[in-house]
Parts: C-alpha cells; sequence; structure tokens
C-alpha cells in the first residue's frame, strides 16, 4: 500500500517531466530540410530517468529528515561533528602544510589556462569574503556588491591611463575609493533593512553599470579601456605565462590578507556587534550600539575588498569594460556567501572555489553546463540549507574558572 | 541615601509632562514621574494605558511630542535633558531597557549577548580589532571577565555557553535583565519581566531584582501586570490610563485607591 502510493507519486513526476521537456528533448525541427522530428527514444529516457531519480531522491530527503530529527532529539549529530573538530585541530598543521605546498606549486605544475581560471576564482574568493562582511555578519542583503567592484577595475584603469599610475600604487587607492563607495551607498539605506535595502543596493550596481557605459568621456563607454598594465616585478617585463603566475602568487597574498582581516573583525568587538545587529536590530541599539555607524562600517569594510578585487581584475584582464559589471556578478557573489555558509570564512572559499571552477570544469557537458550548475546549487540548497559550512561560528566560550 | 524628596540632587530620573502624540491620537498625555536614587518604582495601568509607549519615549525609540526627560548630568551637575536622543545614546547616558516581548540576539551565546552589553563602555575599533595588540586584548578578556560576573550574579552561570535560544523562559528574561546591566546603568527599565512566568519564577525574580538593586546601587524602573510581584517589590506606584496619570503613591494607597480600582475594574462591568 505504502509502496503503490510512492510508485503513483514516481509516475506523477515522471509524467511531469516528459510534459515539461517535451518541446526541448522530443521535438526537434530541423530548419533547413524543414522537417519536424519526434524523438520519442528521449521521452522514454526522461521518464524512466526521472522515475527513477525520484526515488533517490525521496529517499536522500527522508535520510536528511531523520538526521534533522535526530539533531532535535538528541546531540548525535552534534557530538559527531564536535568529534570531528576535534580531530580537525590534530590534522590542522599537516592540512595547512598540505594545502600551502599545493598552493605555492599550483601554477607550476598546471597549464596557464588552469591558472588564469585559478585567478578569478581567488579574486572571486576575495569578493565572497566582502560581501560575507555585509550579508553574512551584518545581515545586510547587498544586490550592488558588483558597484565596488567596477569603482576598483576603473580606478586603476582611468588612474593608470590618465596618470600613468601603477598596479601597486592603485591597490590601496581602489581599497579607499570602494570603501569611500560603501559609505556614500551606506548613507542613503541605513534607514532600510531586508528586501527594501536589497532593490536600492540593486538600483546603486545598475546606476554605476549605467553610467560608465554613457558617459563616454569619463569612461570611454562600451567600448572600455584596453592595454592596461599587468603588475610589474621590479621593473622586469615578464612573459605571459611569467605575469600570469606572477599575478596568481599576487592574488593568493591578497587572498590570505583577507581572510586575515575578516577573521580578526570577526572576533572583534565590532564583529559581535554586527551579528547582533543583524539578530536584532532594535535591542541592538537598545544596549547602546550605534546602528548607523556599525552599517557604515560593514558596508565600507566590504566595499574595500571589492575595490581591491577591481584592481586585481583589471591588472589579470589587462581591459575592463561595463560588460563585466553586471547585476549577475552581484548575484553569483552573493551565491557564493550563500552557497559558502554565511558568515563562515572557509565556507566562503569553498563556496567561491565550487562556484568559479565548476562552470569551467562542466565544459566537458557543453551545452548542458549551466543546466547542471543549476541542478547542483538546486540539490545543494535542498541538502544543505545553511551552505557547505553552516553554523560553526566561533562563539566566545568561557573556559576560565573565576574562583 | 538622601533624604528630602523636593530636590533635584537624588533623582535618577525626572519626567515633566510628558505628552506623545501619534498623528491625532494622544498617547501620553501631561504625564509626570520622579525616580530617585536606589528606588524602585513601578509604573502600572490597564492595557492600552500607555505604559510601553511611556518606556519607548524614554529609552530613545519615539521622540515624545512635548515634555522633558531629564536625567542627572556629569558629575552631579544640572540635569540634561535627553528628548530626542537615539537609543544607543540613552543607553550611553546609563539608561539600559529590556523588552516586553523578549528580544535576544537568539544566536549568539548567553555570555556574547552580555558581552554586546558591555559594547558601549569598551572602545576598540577596526585597527584594534585588526592588529590585535595588548590593549585590545586586555580589554576583551576583561569583557569577558565582566559579562561572565555579571551572569555569575543573575544565576545563569551554568549556561553561559549556551545560545540564547536554547535557555528557558525564564532565564531567557533574566538574561535580558543581564545584558541590559552589561551596560552599566544607572537606571534600569523593565518591561513586564514577568510575562509569562510561573509563580516560583517569579518569586525568584522579586529576590533578584531586590538584590540587583542592592549590590549594583541602582534605580529600576518597571511595567508589570502582576500586581502580586508590583505591590511587593516597588516603593512607589504611578498609575496611568488613557495616556494620563491617575494616581500615584506607595503600594498601600494605591490599593486603596479609587480612581485605580475604577480604571482598573470599570464601573458599569459590574453590571454586565
Amino acid at each position: 500500500m505504502f509502496k503503490l502510493s510512492e510508485i503513483k507519486k514516481s509516475i506523477y513526476v515522471s509524467l511531469w517531466f516528459v510534459f515539461l521537456t517535451f518541446p526541448l528533448m522530443v521535438i526537434h525541427i530541423n530548419p533547413i530540410e524543414k522537417l519536424v522530428e519526434w524523438r520519442w527514444r528521449n521521452m522514454i529516457m526522461v521518464g524512466v530517468g526521472s522515475f527513477v531519480l525520484s526515488f533517490v531522491w525521496r529517499y536522500l530527503i527522508g535520510r536528511k529528515e531523520l538526521g534533522n530529527k535526530r539533531a532535535f532529539e538528541g546531540n548525535a549529530i552534534k557530538t559527531s561533528f564536535r568529534s570531528l573538530v576535534a580531530e580537525k585541530k590534530k590534522l590542522f598543521l599537516p592540512v595547512m602544510i598540505v594545502t600551502g605546498i599545493f598552493i605555492i606549486i599550483f601554477p607550476h605544475v598546471v597549464s596557464l589556462y588552469q591558472t588564469n581560471i585559478m585567478i578569478s576564482a581567488l579574486i572571486y574568493v576575495m569578493l565572497g569574503l566582502g560581501l560575507n562582511i555585509v550579508v553574512g555578519l551584518a545581515g545586510l542583503l547587498d544586490l550592488g556588491y558588483v558597484a565596488f567592484y567596477a569603482v576598483g577595475a576603473y580606478s586603476y584603469a582611468l588612474l593608470n591611463y590618465h596618470f600613468g599610475f601603477t598596479f601597486w600604487m592603485v591597490l590601496p587607492i581602489g581599497a579607499l575609493l570602494g570603501a569611500l563607495f560603501g559609505i556614500i551607498l551606506g548613507f542613503p539605506v541605513l534607514r532600510l533593512r531586508g528586501d527594501y535595502l536589497a532593490i536600492v543596493t540593486l538600483g546603486f550596481g545598475e546606476i554605476i553599470r549605467i553610467i560608465l557605459e554613457n558617459w563616454s568621456e569619463f569612461s570611454f563607454g562600451p567600448s572600455g579601456i584596453s592595454n592596461i598594465p599587468r603588475p610589474s616585478l621590479f621593473g622586469v617585463e615578464l612573459s605571459i605565462h611569467g605575469a600570469a603566475i606572477y599575478m596568481y602568487y599576487i592574488v593568493v597574498m591578497l587572498c590570505l590578507l583577507t581572510i586575515f582581516v575578516v577573521r580578526r573583525l570577526q572576533d572583534s568587538r565590532i564583529g559581535r556587534a554586527w551579528i547582533a545587529l543583524r539578530e536584532d536590530e532594535i535591542a541592538c541599539q537598545a544596549m547602546g550600539i550605534d546602528k548607523a555607524k556599525m552599517k557604515l562600517t560593514a558596508f565600507a569594510l566590504g566595499a574595500t575588498w571589492a575595490g581591491m578585487g577591481g584592481v586585481v581584475f583589471a591588472a589579470k584582464t589587462t581591459f575592463v569594460n561595463p560588460a563585466s559589471f553586471t547585476i549577475w556578478e552581484s548575484i553569483i557573489i552573493l551565491c557564493i556567501v550563500v552557497l559558502g555558509g554565511m558568515g563562515s570564512v572557509i565556507g566562503v572559499i569553498l563556496g567561491a572555489l565550487v562556484l568559479i571552477l565548476l562552470p569551467e570544469y562542466l565544459r566537458a557537458f557543453s551545452e548542458y553546463r549551466m543546466l547542471v550548475f543549476g541542478a547542483l546549487l538546486v540539490v545543494m540548497m535542498v541538502f544543505r540549507p545553511g551552505g557547505i559550512v553552516s553554523d560553526v561560528r566561533k562563539t566566545y566560550k568561557f573556559e576560565r574558572k573565576v574562583e | 541615601m538622601k533624604a528630602g524628596s523636593g530636590s533635584d540632587r537624588d533623582l535618577i530620573l525626572r519626567v515633566c509632562n510628558l505628552g506623545m502624540n501619534f498623528g491625532g491620537l494622544r498617547a501620553l498625555d501631561d504625564v509626570n514621574l520622579n525616580v530617585k536614587e536606589m528606588e524602585i518604582v513601578a509604573l502600572i495601568g490597564p492595557n492600552g494605558a500607555g505604559k510601553t509607549t511611556f518606556f519607548n519615549c524614554i529609552a530613545g525609540i519615539y521622540e515624545p511630542t512635548d515634555g522633558d526627560i531629564l536625567i542627572p548630568g556629569h558629575a552631579g551637575g544640572r540635569m540634561q535633558r535627553i528628548n530626542g536622543l537615539k537609543p544607543n545614546q540613552v543607553t550611553e547616558r546609563g539608561l539600559a531597557r529590556t523588552f516586553q516581548n523578549i528580544r535576544l540576539f537568539q544566536n549568539m551565546t548567553v555570555l556574547e549577548n552580555v558581552m554586546i552589553g558591555r559594547h558601549c563602555r569598551t572602545k576598540a575599533g577596526i585597527a584594534g580589532a585588526v592588529f590585535k595588540g595588548k590593549r585590545t586584548r586586555a580589554e576583551e578578556r576583561l569583557i569577558v571577565d565582566t559579562s561572565y560576573n555579571i551572569l555569575a550574579e543573575m544565576g545563569l552561570a551554568d549556561h553561559v555557553n549556551e545560545f540564547a535560544k536554547n535557555l528557558s523562559y525564564g532565564a531567557q528574561r533574566r538574561l535580558e535583565i543581564a545584558r541590559a546591566m552589561g551596560t552599566e546603568p544607572l537606571l534600569l527599565l523593565l518591561d513586564e519581566p514577568a510575562a509569562g512566568m510561573n509563580p516560583q519564577e517569579t518569586a525568584e525574580l522579586v529576590a533578584l531584582i531586590r538584590n540587583i538593586r542592592t549590590s549594583q546601587g541602582i534605580s529600576i524602573l518597571l511595567i508589570e501586570h502582576d500586581m502580586k510581584l508590583v505591590m511587593s517589590l516597588s516603593e512607589r506606584i504611578y498609575v496611568i490610563d488613557y495616556g494620563r496619570k491617575i494616581a500615584e503613591g506607595t503600594p498601600e494607597e494605591i490599593k486603596d485607591n479609587p480612581v485605580v480600582i475604577k480604571a482598573y475594574l470599570g464601573e458599569e462591568l459590574f453590571d454586565a
């Protein structure tokens, strides 16, 4: 009886999928010979496939719910997690050493292409960690984060074009300009939160892009700025491969700096205030925390990393135009934060690597690439709604007994 | 404690002719209230009388339409007006509050909740956070220690590392008070601290509030519906109804005040 109902459910699911994919998978129009092919074999495959998969899906959901129940009833999962953390402490040093060696030798053992996609992934690590301050810690949903990225990229492009500033000179300037724009955006949205804040920041992101696209005298419009120099190594001109490797190390160092600073901020008085702000704005204010100041700090410190990331991006691609700073970029960065696990540094790093590298490695699936990518995102959010690394915020523990 | 009720010297809070309009609705009208040093004062009134509005005016959530809210100035100077200050500025000046419906930081630990209370009494900035110098580390240690001591005093020492959301209801109420204590207040504003508590928890709360008053030397202004608690705890009671003060006095005076009885029970209601 129970089984029968499950089979019935699965039949419905497969029928639904057959219906949904019918135009795409079954009908095939050949425009040259003006023929319509009916690929019935595909329909059967979709039907059988979704029938089987629905069973797998139900099994996994069931297991997940069982896990939830266990966690609710007892500490079964908690203890296992704790032992994992304890083990991790022992493993921490060797893992760090292995990762460190891997990071150092990586660009020397892989191709130029691999190095380049790793550089962009690492830029996104920076962006993700920056946005994590705003979204993950302070709980301010910012959909216009890409604006600060654009500010960074254009500040390098323009300062270099007009005044010949070098990469190293612009890097701190880009960071400062990012922070400044963070504050500029922060002021009008101090009173907003949630959906309203998201919409206004979304608008801000678009404003910056549209200005860059249309103010040709300033930003050279949609054609962008090319021939931006790569960072130089004490005046030595590097080959393309050498420059990529150098760029890679720069990004690694900047990522380490970001991780260091973000972690320090997270574990500080300011980080605590951000988390409190996320939890309850009114109570936070009643406890003597200046809401406006904290929000502006979060926006500024988040945008700093986007500004820096933008400078690096401009130096890496040697070309900037407004098309690189669409809303899609903001969404991807937000996905990195949410998928990785809000507020978790390790989670955001993993999220950035997965989200940026996965589409590259999925190129084997050619046109189904983004489909598979989307499906993976959905599966991910169903089974790990808190992100890859969720709920591992380091909390303050009181260990020393007061005698 | 100094004697003499007329002077401003021993006043912690002085509210003069406070009025608050919401559009055409006059929620508070000409309310006067004083709290002296180390005094426990209760504010009571039927539902919708304007008690919480009064609290929100004092705590800076609303800006009162008219009237003055005064607290002692620096070094016993003249009293300063705090109308229209932001809630965090009010807290900085020594008025800490709790909420009627618990507003803890649920996903932070008990200890962290109190540490947030310490925020306005500490000052490590961004640079301090990033470089984590000697001073910042010392300050952080001090924050943790002070917070723990407050929790210990509130009987929450066993729960320091638990998440606030996992505490029992009574413990959450106590944690709210502990968090407010973290801000080193001169005056503690408690908005229905005993709401939803069982008689035993209420009795513990009474002892706790008394203990805070004597050990910390602070004044307490509370809103409460539990008359047993109000009568046993407070030294003076203010009664408001429809935004107006209708009575004030000691618990004995209030208990027998016909105006108060009428406000609470009504007249026609007896027949209905």
